[in-house]
Order: structure tokens, then sequence, then C-alpha cells
């Protein structure tokens, strides 16, 4: 009697499930206006002043669309958990385009992903796609550092001691190049200035991150820079130190601190939008998109009230020029901080030329290594 | 201020580093304190680095919502005094195993402060007040640096209050003795559960304070890196300490000025040895625990009931 009632349960169920299926896929697949479900994944929280703040609100945009059904997932690690909530997206809630945020998610756990869902696309932030890799997965990224540069010119105006430090996470080309742009453009104001660089081996140690800023504040220098996932630690640090301060990823306006100068942000929304046009319409797209200040890609953010009017003009025209591509970052000469000549006089060099990608040293005038 | 500063040069690194061991190592210290009461007792409690967390965002998140973070750090307090509690609970049934129950516990702990920390990601709570004890200097590093916290002074006096009140009171026999031997604690009528219990509920109450330490001073943020292992790094300091709490004192100084060290090198120019300078005190605990030990005996100092594979 028991069996028999367990088994009319489980039949039940499971036609229960099998007309559920057809209500979700069979009808649902016949109305074209039903909305594509796009999701985000992000190595942190969303709300981090930081990184995956700045995902999260190209992500708000994308998801403000009508066609858009958002789905998010925060605090995914750079393990194969991203595989997992990945394929959660998929197979449960049925998303068609996927963002994965974070440089560690690539490879290989969205290039195995990838291959199992053909028929999903995959656009991971990171600029590392490669020729032969799946025809479904794009890469995206934006040179920050060229907003950086702006914040170095902001930076030089306001600074007394002319020496600037940087707290940054790890040395790769980005964050080394986010260093030297900021000196140089620092230099174009102050050509005395110095950077100091601290690593922290981690994108998110506040302990190590607020001892970095302390220690910089030690030795006399009076602006700070930073590279990290989340700068509102640095930001306060350095406040508290009577030090400015100069964010990435995000405003850091927000905080209150009166040291604040200006932050250097990505936008990533329209490169968000064009991949997924090209996903709706199922149309091939450039596997590729780097793209800076002239693309709309990166920019400043609005100014901290300490920041003079001399300072804001400067570093506007700065990043006039930087738009229309009358100022080169990049131009000789140029020595890095080991004395061997790098870019020789009257030579430049552009955004998107291989030499600028392969910079792996650090401009002449910063203390520090280009790894550890 | 800025010829002075070119003055002091490099001294300025070991100034960073005694002021660094203090800031950093404040966190070390009361996580170190509580794990020491509860391990002479004889029960590990693992779950302290989940207590640190929740202490961060109960503190952070009452002194935000009270306007005082006093009234922070004695939330947090009793946060960690709470699952203090939870973690004997579990203990005190036989057969559970302690570092088990403490992981699970650590999981627990750490997924509901992210949960309920969620919204204080991004507001600003009140910070708790310094005691600048640089003032006399004029110069601005000094003054800065030795902006000493209340709760460091506070873990300072609790550390020899703590030794001297395992070997000097009734109280403190008791535990030694549960801790050394539950049979003749019982032999003698004492309560090894209620003892224990206890124990891990005043070692709870500790690192909560610790938590709140890391929200509310420094680096006086709440974010879900926050702690980063710290609690994890406290219970091996109680094991290089040798269970003494006085020694935690000097340990969690040590570590702590090895955090401070890689930076303050690394401001003056200096960047080899990153690595291995972050993992000095590690490797020093090995050394020691690899020094120390015998086939014969336990490590000299550990709590007899101490064992790590006790399910009673």
């Amino acid at each position: 009697m028991t069996k028999s009632l367990a088994l009319t349960r489980r039949q039940f169920i499971q036609s229960a499930f099998a007309s559920a299926i057809v209500a979700r896929y069979g009808i649902g697949a016949l109305h074209a206006e039903e909305p594509i479900t796009v999701g985000f994944l992000y190595v942190g929280a969303k709300d981090d002043y930081g990184y995956n703040q700045s995902h999260a609100e190209s992500a708000k945009i994308i998801g403000e669309l009508p066609y858009v059904r958002l789905i998010e997932e925060e605090r995914v690690p750079e393990t194969v958990e991203v595989q997992k909530s990945m394929q959660s997206m998929i197979e449960l809630d049925g998303a068609k385009v996927l963002f994965p945020t974070s440089y560690g998610y690539y490879d290989p756990h969205v290039l195995a992903v990838a291959e199992q869902y053909p028929d999903v696309t995959f656009f991971h932030c990171g600029g590392l796609y490669e020729e032969g890799q799946p025809a479904n997965v794009g890469t995206y990224w934006a040179t920050v550092d060229q907003a950086q540069y702006v914040s170095g010119v902001t930076a030089a105006h306001m600074t007394k001691t002319g020496k600037f430090g940087m707290v940054s996470a790890v040395p790769i080309p980005d964050i080394l190049r986010a260093v030297n742009s900021f000196l140089l453009g620092a230099r174009t104001v102050r050509p005395d200035a110095t950077m100091q660089i601290i690593y922290t081996g981690d994108w998110n140690v506040p302990v190590k991150e607020a001892e970095a800023v302390n220690s910089l504040a030690d030795q006399g220098i009076d602006v700070v820079g930073c590279e990290v996932d989340s700068p509102k630690v640095i930001v306060e640090t350095a406040d508290k130190r009577g030090l400015y301060s100069c964010g990435v990823y995000a405003s850091q306006a927000g905080l209150g601190a009166e040291g604040f100068l200006v932050s250097a942000i990505p936008t990533w929304a329209p490169i968000c939008q064009y991949f997924l046009d090209k996903s709706i319409a199922k149309e091939p797209f450039e596997h590729t998109i780097i793209g800076g200040m002239a693309e709309g890609y990166v920019g400043n953010s609005e100014f901290g009230p300490a920041v003079s009017d001399e300072a804001k003009a400067a570093a506007m025209a700065a990043a006039e020029g930087l738009k229309s591509g009358t100022t080169k970052i990049y131009q000789g000469p140029l020595k890095d901080n080991e004395g061997n000549v790098r870019i020789a006089d009257g030579e430049s060099y552009s955004y998107g030329d291989p030499f600028i990608d392969g910079i792996d040293w650090l401009v002449e005038g910063v203390t520090g290594s280009s790894s550890i | 201020m800025e010829s002075s500063l070119t003055e002091l040069g490099w001294l300025t690194v070991p100034l960073a580093v005694l002021s660094g061991a203090i800031r950093v190592g404040t966190p070390f210290l009361f996580v170190s304190l509580g794990e020491c009461l509860t391990e002479r007792s004889g029960r590990i409690n693992i779950s302290l680095e989940g207590t640190l967390v929740m202490g961060a965002m109960t503190g952070y998140g009452t002194a935000y919502l009270t306007g005082s973070p006093w009234l922070g750090v004695l939330a947090a307090a009793c946060a960690g005094a709470l699952l203090g509690g939870m973690h004997s609970l579990l203990c005190s049934r036989p057969g559970v195993d302690h570092i088990a129950a403490g992981i699970a516990l650590m999981l627990f702990a750490t997924g509901i402060a992210f949960f309920f920390g969620k919204p204080l990601i991004q507001p600003r709570a009140p910070q708790l007040p310094d005691l600048p004890l640089g003032f006399w200097s004029d110069l601005n590093v000094v003054q800065a640096n030795l902006r000493i916290n209340p709760l460091f002074v506070i873990g300072v006096l609790v550390a020899p209050v703590m030794w001297w009140a395992f070997n000097n009171t009734r109280w403190g026999l008791y535990l030694r003795t549960v801790g050394d031997s539950a049979e003749a604690a019982r032999a003698l009528g004492l309560g090894v559960n209620g003892t224990r219990a206890m124990a891990t509920m005043i070692g709870g109450f500790f690192a909560g304070i610790g938590g709140a330490f890391l929200s509310l001073s420094y680096p006086g943020i709440w974010n879900e890196g926050l702690s980063s292992g710290q609690g994890l790094m406290a219970v091996v300091l109680v094991i290089f300490a040798r269970w003494h709490p006085v020694r935690c004192l000097w340990a969690a100084l040590l570590f702590g000025g090895a955090s401070a060290l890689a930076p303050a090198l690394q401001s003056v120019g200096i960047s080899s040895g990153y690595h291995l300078i972050t993992a000095a005190p590690y490797l020093l605990t090995l050394i020691l625990m690899i020094v120390t030990s015998s086939p014969e005996r336990s490590l000299r100092g550990a709590p007899a009931e101490l064992a790590l594979n006790r399910t009673d």
C-alpha cells in the first residue's frame, strides 16, 4: 500500500515537472518578446566602492533594458566555484549571456564552461582572448591607466612635497602601467615628482592596505593613489593621516573624505551593450574589445572638495588631450627606473600598440620593483 | 616638518614596525587571549576566526545604528560570547569532535556576518577615539604613530591579570585542573562541562572585542575581506606562546610587527624578500613546534586534555 502510494506520488511529481518544463521552454520559446536572461558574476561585494561596483553599475544599466532579465552573484571565488555558478545560472535560470567579471575566472573556468554550452555567450573582463579559443567567448578591458594619468596631473597641482605613493595589489602589467601613467602625468606639472610603490600581495586585504598608507605617510608622501579592488580603506586611512588620495574603479567622493582628489574609473556598460546586442541578434562579434578615453570607456570621477580650480582645469585639459589623441602618455625620451632607455627621443606610442600592452617596467622616478 | 622628516630617514622603519605591531597586533592579542583561556580549559575553539568576523560586523553595525562605538564594542563582545556558548553547547555532547564543530561554527558565523553585513559595506560608522601618546614630540610622524587605541591598553592589562588569575585564584586552579585532567577534576567534584563552557564563552567575548577593533579602529571599515584569516593566525599564535597569556602579548606584537615590516621596508625602497618576511612568523611557529616536540610528552606548556583528536 505504502509502496504504491510512493510510486503514484513520484509519478505525479514527474509529470508536474514535465509540464512545468514544457511551460517554461516550449511555450516560452514561442514568445519572442520574452526577456533574455543575462548573468553577472563578481569576485567580491558589488557595493565595494571599487572594481566590483564598477561592474555592478554597468549591470544595473543593462538590467534596466526592457528585454533583459538580470541575475547577479557576488563573492564568487576564482576557483571551480565559478564554473558551478555559471552552470547553475545557465541550467536553473536559463541565462543566455554571461559576464564573468573577474580576471582569474577566464582560464580554465570560462573556457571550460563555454565549450559545454555553445549556445550561451560568455564575455569576460580582462582582455585575455586568444585565437582558437571558443567562438562563443569574448573579452574586454579598459585602459584605466589613462585616467590615472589625469589623476597624476591633478595630484601634482595639489602636492606640497612632490612625493606620491601607490598602494598596489600585485605587480602585473596593468598595475605597472597605472603607476607609470600616474607619475608621467604628475611630471608634466612637477618634473621633480617621485613615486613610491607598495605591494600588498592581494586584491582585498584591508589591514595591509591601511598599513601601507601609514608607511607612506611616514615617508613624507602627501598623495596616495591605489590599484586595489576596494579603495575605501585607503582613502579613509589617508584622510586620517591628513594625506590627499586618488581612487580607482569607482568614485570614492561619497565617503566624505576631505583629502579625496579624484578617481580613475572605467565605464563598462557600452561594451556590455555591444556584446549583448550581438548575442541577441546571433551575429558574430569582435572577440576582444579594449578601449580607453577615446572610446569613452575610461574617465575620471567628480573632483573632491579640496581640488583647486587650477588643478581641475589642468586635469580636464589633460583628459581632452588624451581623448583627442594629441597627448601621448608614452613618448621619448623615457628611461625606466633602472636607467635603461625604453623609448628613444622622438618616438611615441599610442594605446592599442603591443608596446603599451607589454610594459613590464617602471618609469624613472618610481621607487620600487616591477616584481616581488 | 619636512626637514625633520628627512632627518628621521630610515628611523621611520623601526617606528613604523613598532606602531604597526600595536595596530595590527591588537586583534591578534584579543583573539589569542581568548583562545589561550579556552585551551587552558582543555578545549580548542578554532571557530574564533568566525567570531572575529562576527564581532567586526556586529560592532560596526551597532556603532553605525546607535552612533556609539563603545556600544559597538560591547555588542561585538556579547556576540562573541554567544558564539562561544554555541561552541560549548556543541562540544558538551559526547562524541563531538572539537575541531569539526569549530570549523562548522566558523563557517556559520562568517556566513551570518556576511549576510547581515551586506548593507554595512558602504556606510561609515563612528570610530573609537585614540589616545595621543605622542604628544611630547613635535614630529608629526611620531605623533601619528603613537596614537594608541584604548583597546590595546586594555589588552595589555588583561594579559598579566589573566596569567596571575591562572596561578593565584581558585577559579584559575579549577580551570587548569579541568584542562590538565578531566578525571581528576571530576574526582574533585568540579563540573568539567560547566567550567569549559565558561572559558569558551569568555574566550569568545575577547575574540569579539578583537573583531570590533578591526572594524571600529584599524583599519576601521567593514568588508568581507576584513579578517583575511587573522583569527586562524591567532590560534597558531597561542601555540607559539605556549599557552601563556603574557607570552601571547609578545607573540601578538611579533606577528603584528611582521605584518608591518613588509610595507615599511617597501616604503624606503626595499622590496626584496617580501614573501619571506610575510611568512616569517609561521616559519618560526613551525620551527618552534618541531624543536620542542617529543614523542614522550606533549608540547611543553600544553594543557594535557588538549589533544587534537579528543572527542569527548
